[in-house]
């Protein structure tokens, strides 16, 4: 069951990532990018860490994805338009990435030789009361830090996109 | 008996009541919005209008799929389903009842308990604006595109006060699962003041009740925050170009949504299936309800006021006198009564949602804004700190 | 159906490794600021990946600690990312990256 499970949404997290970079138009792009989040936070259920699966699933597709699409729709984004260095990019770029795709497939090779496995139920220790233990005693001060920087962002944010005054 | 088979026949039961009860709630809509406007509301297809939901949904069904021409074809199609499906599971993690035994198999009333059941149901809430948003992108008309607009952005500054109204609970229940959730309100105190969460100590959570439904309102796009589909600035927002079943869809996940909200408010607010007074008390209240409402349905009948109503009101009052009767066999009681006590409170939340539609207008968009960032949000959040404090110093 | 039968920890991060080249494939191939932007949230979801994954094979929630981490700072990025992709665009009518190359006009 496990592997089945893992290589469905392994299958679809590629095709929908493969499909963001291959799609003209940002609103198809966006909601590949949600379909791999999706599957993603499934995998994550997987590997015991379901407080992360739900934030992924509350704060990657609902917040920051849906704000993605709402710009997209404010600005009606049309499909871009290709350009010259196309064709140079694509006969060069997908080789070197193959090359460097291979190279990190046999450091993770060379780096973890014994298959260890993964078993659904293999970690409990992902759960939200764990987390906040974590996030409120060992990282505390970084919790603190993170919440100042988004509190900066979103200062920069409404300074951003405030009408200009004259 | 198999895990399986026991759970598909739990599946087959919950959803056959659950699309029933949509169906049947836009009924209870147009009649109490009718009665609201002193008109009789629908009347025409059986008594008292009580098939035009079946007559709808054939309606629905049997209208011409019509696509126009200048839409996004698979963003067009793929909005409708997404919005219906993202509203219905949610159900799949809410509990109904205690446990119980049927023919000597236990189960739970309820499809399966999640320890993180409260994240999901918020996170399946949060996606769920991608069917709105879709649907308003790729309909491909400025109506839809602003309410599409309108939709993703009142959804996302209601999210915020939405999840922090829930949080300020789980602080005094201190778990994620549904199941335990109930669990934790049930008792009295002083033998008869529920332990529910508006009333449980340290910090009773009557604001975060009121925050919850404000923001649920926004949530389910309802009056007073109807925007993204207000009729007469947007034609109808974001299905304007939408026909037969694919309408059907969004009508559908607007009112699954409504019943999402107002069962997750009962489960984390009211309770859950814990009857408000103990049980001796409490045992006969469903029956004397009842009754009376048998004795009012046979008062009407006597003095009948329209022509089929020396029949159908007695038909109504020996039904419900039934139904008081059943309430008292003691073998069911412990199926019965909380059943009875969850679609009671479900239930009034849901007259509320209709209720608040038929009283209050529409607010304006600036409004809206204003009031989710600068009053739902701050109130919330000290709620949410004052009931953090009050756990820390006198919780258990 | 054995549930027994696990799936090598090789595996996530293999994927993990997959889904964060085609982000950089993206971040390099697309025109558009707003895709180009979207694949540098891909590849911080396919690090999200790993570090759970280490998670797991550590026995550790350090790893998922991170991704919060990664995450909160994602959103920052989104919310003034977003904002600047509007200023720009209210001041150069474009979301081509190739055409905002001068810092004044």
């Amino acid at each position: 069951m496990d592997p089945f499970l893992f290589l469905l949404l392994a299958a679809i997290a590629v095709i929908c990532a493969l499909n963001l970079v291959v799609q003209t138009h940002p609103i198809s792009s966006a909601l590949s990018l949600v379909g791999v989040m999706g599957s993603l936070a499934i995998l994550y259920l997987l590997l015991g860490a379901e407080f992360i699966a739900a934030a992924q699933m509350i704060v990657y597709a609902g917040a920051i994805m849906v704000l993605f699409i709402f710009v997209i729709m404010l600005l009606n984004a049309q499909g871009e338009r290709l350009t010259r260095r196309g064709a140079y990019v694509k006969i060069f770029g997908v080789p070197l990435m193959a090359l460097f795709l291979g190279l990190v497939a046999f450091v993770i090779q060379a780096a973890l030789p014994r298959s260890e496995m993964v078993h659904f139920g293999g970690f409990t220790h992902g759960g939200p009361a764990d987390i906040g233990r974590s996030l409120f005693t060992q990282y505390l001060l970084p919790f603190e830090v993170v919440s100042v920087l988004i509190l900066i962002a979103i200062v920069g944010a409404i300074v951003l996109a405030r009408k200009e005054i004259d | 008996m198999n895990f399986y088979l026991l759970t598909l026949i739990k599946v087959a039961v919950v959803a056959g009541v659950f699309l029933t009860a949509l169906a049947y709630l836009q009924w209870i809509e147009r009649k109490v919005l009718a009665h609201i406007q002193l008109r009789p509301g629908p009347y025409r297809v059986g008594p008292h209008g009580l098939l035009q939901p079946l007559a709808d949904v054939i309606k629905l069904i049997t209208k011409e799929g019509f696509i126009p021409s200048h839409v996004n074809r698979f963003f067009y199609t793929l909005a409708p389903v997404l919005a219906v499906s993202l509203a219905l599971v949610s159900i799949s993690v809410l509990p109904f009842g205690p446990r119980i035994e049927v023919f000597g198999i236990e189960t739970w009333m309820q499809l399966t308990d999640l320890k993180i059941g409260v994240l999901f149901v918020l996170a399946v809430s949060a996606v769920g604006v991608y069917g709105v948003a879709l649907a308003g992108w790729a309909s491909n008309n400025k109506y839809s595109l602003i309410g599409g607009l309108r939709s993703s952005a009142q959804m996302i500054s209601y999210e915020l006060p939405y999840a922090v109204a829930i949080a300020a609970p789980l602080l005094l229940l201190n778990t994620l699962s549904f199941r335990e959730i109930v669990n934790a309100q049930s008792g009295y105190y002083f033998g008869f003041l529920p332990r529910w969460t508006i009333f449980q100590g340290p910090f009773p959570q009557i604001i975060s009740f009121l925050i919850f439904l404000i923001a649920g309102f926004a949530e389910t796009n309802r009056i007073p925050f109807d925007l993204p589909e207000a009729e007469n600035e947007l034609v109808a927002g974001y299905h304007t170009e939408y026909a037969s079943m694919m309408f059907a869809s969004f009508f559908m996940a607007e009112y699954a949504n409504m019943l999402t909200v107002s069962l997750v408010a009962t489960l984390m607010f009211l309770g859950g299936w814990n009857a408000p007074l103990p049980l001796p008390v409490s045992g006969f209240i469903p029956t004397v309800i009842l009754v009376l409402v048998a004795a009012i349905c046979f008062y009407h009948g006597a003095q009948p006021y329209r022509k089929w109503d020396r029949f159908t009101f007695p038909a109504a009052g020996i039904i419900s006198l039934g139904l008081a009767a059943i309430f008292l066999v003691p073998i069911l009681q412990p199926i019965l009564l909380p059943l009875f006590w969850f679609i009671a409170k479900a239930g009034i939340l849901l007259f509320v949602f209709i209720w608040i539609r038929g009283t209050l207008p529409r607010f304006r968009y600036d409004q809206l804004m204003h009031f989710a960032w600068t009053f739902l949000f701050p109130v919330a959040m000290l709620n949410l700190l004052v009931t953090g404090l009050m756990v820390a110093l006198f919780g258990k | 159906m054995l549930s027994s039968s696990g799936v090598p920890l090789n595996w996530y991060l293999l994927l993990s490794a997959i889904l964060f080249c085609i982000g950089i494939a993206g971040f390099l191939y697309r025109r558009n600021v707003i895709t180009v932007f979207m694949s540098i949230e891909l590849m911080l979801n396919a690090v999200n990946l790993s570090f759970v994954t280490f998670s797991y094979k550590f026995q550790q929630v350090d790893g998922h600690i991170f991704t919060f981490f990664v995450m909160v700072v994602a959103a920052a990025e989104a919310a003034v990312g977003l904002a600047i992709i509007l200023t720009v665009f209210k001041n150069r009518k474009t979301l081509q990256v190739d055409d905002i190359n001068s810092l004044k006009n």
